[in-house]
């Protein structure tokens, strides 16, 4: 099945860019979102098994691909409602090359989530850091081309650290006598790796998978294409790209925690995350647009999670779950600034205000959207938080929730600023608003409502799931 | 004996390239560099399948030596570059910088092997990927950000040769690195930058920030 998906995903993103005609380039996107499912459904019922030998359907696996299926279909939605506002006509070049390589980025994204062969997900890292680059290229303007360049080359140089890990770690192997790359392996064998190896090696692969997991250090590439890219794209970017970083990273993390440098791990990670966690605060108080923050918000939350899985205990559980619920709460935010720009005709915060009166619909969407961000109770990502944060008191570090609930609070106070100035400020200058149909809001508020449910009544399936990752 | 003269001409270069005045001795360095690869790789890949090898050494003298030199020449013609490398740093620090990052690998392989011949393997592999993040960070010009790339690429491939024989896997997986990654950004990007941009230079590329 894995080998007729990746041929077909190939074939009709091919025929995406070659038959340009709406009725034509509409029917395989359809075709693709059908592939999409139907290659879940087989993993839903293939569990536990392996495919093409690269490739096993674990839960950790079957998790995300879940996610990024349930995503696929928005993103075409909004990405078609994008280029016919922009272009009114029938799909040109750009827009050809612009759904062709998103056909493929999520196809590289389920290679991540799914690949068992620790050479076999870089390949997949690397395939989507460059369907990413184009579909971040959709403008053909100087901006988007400035930050598609920014994040093509600063990932590419994070994925040359990630195969330079790879390496050091093949170094301890080859003193071990190991030559087998697959996690299973690896896993069994890493207490007779050597330490010294391994802890470079951790360092490059840390520090190389941060651009894709958005944290301190390599976050900065993230940021502009966030703010540049067409909004289903930033959505994308920011939650199942993030999500594949952070799968990738597991994978890593099962090896390397099976050896004595588990500890030393840690202080990296709490490093990295409170960091992440402080320059996300720094800039959000300062941030003049809309989607630069809600891509600073995802730093805050990847930091979050990159803390609880160091804390480790019932951290682990706490940060798959709270990344679940950042996909959809995160995605919906994105998808709404798309239909925020259309209003105004800007992204910038001075510019905005009285969305209420604007498009209600829409409006609703910011207020939900904002409660689940932040964690405030109704949202499920309150549960993930309020988790994360006891897994710290189990860990024995008070003094990291004190200093995170200092940030959170400082990250409430900006984002709540920016999104009721938008709702309810004043703005007499702007007269000519464009009206936006309310039913374009319709994905925004299933993804919304499944954050809520989830939080309250998640089903033993997904919890079984998330426990069973590591 | 042959692998050690070559690599450790291989570490020389990396001391010109850090005082190194205009593009095309760059340029220039960087073919030698790929050279020096092949005679490494033709050298130390005893072992692995001859079809492997072949294409190893293909991929070192056509990609390194010949083609990414011949269009890195072509995008500073077209796009008019300036000879000129225009560092932020005068030429004594980058030589010193340089030279203690070689220092300092060279100490820290030492400490991790036993065996000689590879502690000269991982410590040259090591400073040429700081040679090249220095580059990227204390030149000015984008071209020169993407010859330092180029410069990492070929610490990697070196890294990867010294693991090669056992894993043969990896030296494949590091060429469809560099000719995927190199592709994109010479080829799309810089001519686009090129069109988009009258200055090729990080300059133009400070409109996107807080």
């Amino acid at each position: 099945m894995l080998l007729y998906y990746f041929l077909g995903t190939v074939i009709l993103s091919g025929l995406i860019f070659y038959i340009r005609r709406k009725a034509f380039t509409y029917s395989f996107a359809v075709i693709f979102v059908f592939l999409q499912l139907g290659l879940t459904a087989y993993g839903i019922i293939n569990y536990r098994q392996t495919d093409l030998s690269f490739f096993s359907i674990d839960p950790l696996a079957i998790l995300f691909l879940i996610i990024l299926s349930i995503l696929t279909i928005p993103t075409f939605i909004h990405s078609f409602i994008y280029i016919n506002n922009n272009l009114k006509l029938n799909i040109d070049k750009n827009s050809a090359i612009y759904l062709s390589s998103i056909v493929i980025f999520i196809t590289s994204m389920t290679g991540v989530y799914l690949a068992n062969h620790l050479v076999v997900i870089w390949v997949f890292l690397e395939l989507s850091t460059i369907s990413a680059s184009v579909s971040v290229y959709l403008k053909r303007n100087a901006e988007a081309l400035e930050a598609s360049w920014k994040y093509v080359f600063v990932s590419s140089i994070s994925i040359a650290f990630v195969f330079i890990g790879i390496l050091f770690l093949s170094i301890s192997m080859q003193e071990a006598n190991i030559t087998d790359l697959s996690v299973k392996t690896l896993k069994e064998h890493a207490p007779e790796l050597n330490t010294q190896w391994l802890k470079i090696a951790f360092v490059f692969i840390f520090t190389g998978l941060t651009a894709k997991m958005g944290l301190f250090p390599m976050y900065t590439a993230g940021i502009d294409a966030k703010d540049k890219a067409p909004s289903p794209v930033s959505a994308l970017l920011s939650t199942a790209l993030l999500n594949a970083g952070f799968v990738a990273f597991i994978r890593f993390y099962s090896i390397f925690s099976a050896t004595s440098i588990k500890v030393w791990m840690n202080y990296i990670m709490i490093l990295s995350g409170l960091l992440s966690v402080f320059v996300a605060t720094v800039y959000m108080m300062k941030v003049k647009n809309y989607k630069r923050m809600y891509a600073y918000s995802s730093i805050e939350h990847a930091g979050l999670v990159i803390m609880a899985i160091a804390a480790g205990g019932i951290g682990i559980f706490a940060a798959i779950w709270h990344l679940v619920l950042h996909s959809f709460a995160k995605s919906a935010l994105f998808y709404q600034t798309g239909q925020v720009f259309r209003a105004f005709h800007s992204k910038s915060i001075s510019h905005h205000g009285n969305y209420f009166r604007i498009n209600f619909a829409g409006a609703m969407v910011l207020v939900i959207g904002f409660l689940c961000i932040t964690a405030i109770p109704p949202s499920g990502m309150f549960i993930t938080e309020f988790f994360i944060l006891k897994s710290f008191f189990e860990a024995n570090m008070t003094w990291l929730i004190i200093v995170t609930l200092i940030l959170l609070t400082f990250i409430i106070y900006s984002f709540s600023v920016s999104v009721f100035r938008l709702l309810y400020g004043d703005n007499k200058n702007i007269t000519d608003f464009e009206k936006i149909n309310p039913l374009e809001s319709a994905t925004q508020y299933v993804f919304l409502g499944i954050v809520i449910w989830l939080g309250f009544f998640p089903p033993q399936i997904l919890l079984d799931l998330m426990k069973n990752v590591l | 004996m042959f692998i050690i003269i070559a690599l450790i001409i291989f570490n020389i270069t990396l001391l010109y390239i850090s005082i190194a005045k205009r593009l095309n001795s760059y340029i220039n360095l960087i073919a030698f560099q790929g050279f020096l690869l092949f005679v490494i790789a033709f050298y130390e890949l005893s072992e692995i399948h001859i079809i492997n090898l072949i294409f190893v050494l293909l991929e070192t003298v056509i990609f390194k030596t010949f083609a990414i030199p011949y269009f890195l020449k072509k995008i500073i013609k077209k796009n008019k570059i300036t000879r000129e490398a225009e560092p932020f740093v005068s030429n004594f620090i980058s030589l010193l910088i340089i030279t203690t990052a070689i220092f300092i690998s060279f100490v820290l392989a030492t400490n991790l092997e036993a065996n000689t011949e590879k502690v000269i393997y991982y410590s040259i592999s090591i400073s040429t990927v700081f040679t090249g993040l220095f580059l990227i960070m204390s030149r000015k010009k984008i071209i020169t950000h993407i010859m330092g790339y180029i410069i990492i690429e070929n610490g990697v491939f070196l890294l990867s040769l010294a693991v090669g024989n056992k894993m043969p896997m990896l030296v494949n997986t590091g060429i469809l690195l560099d000719i995927f990654a190199t592709i994109l950004t010479l080829g799309i990007f810089v001519n686009k930058i090129g069109d988009v941009f009258k200055e090729v230079d990080v300059d133009n590329l400070e409109s996107l920030k807080d």
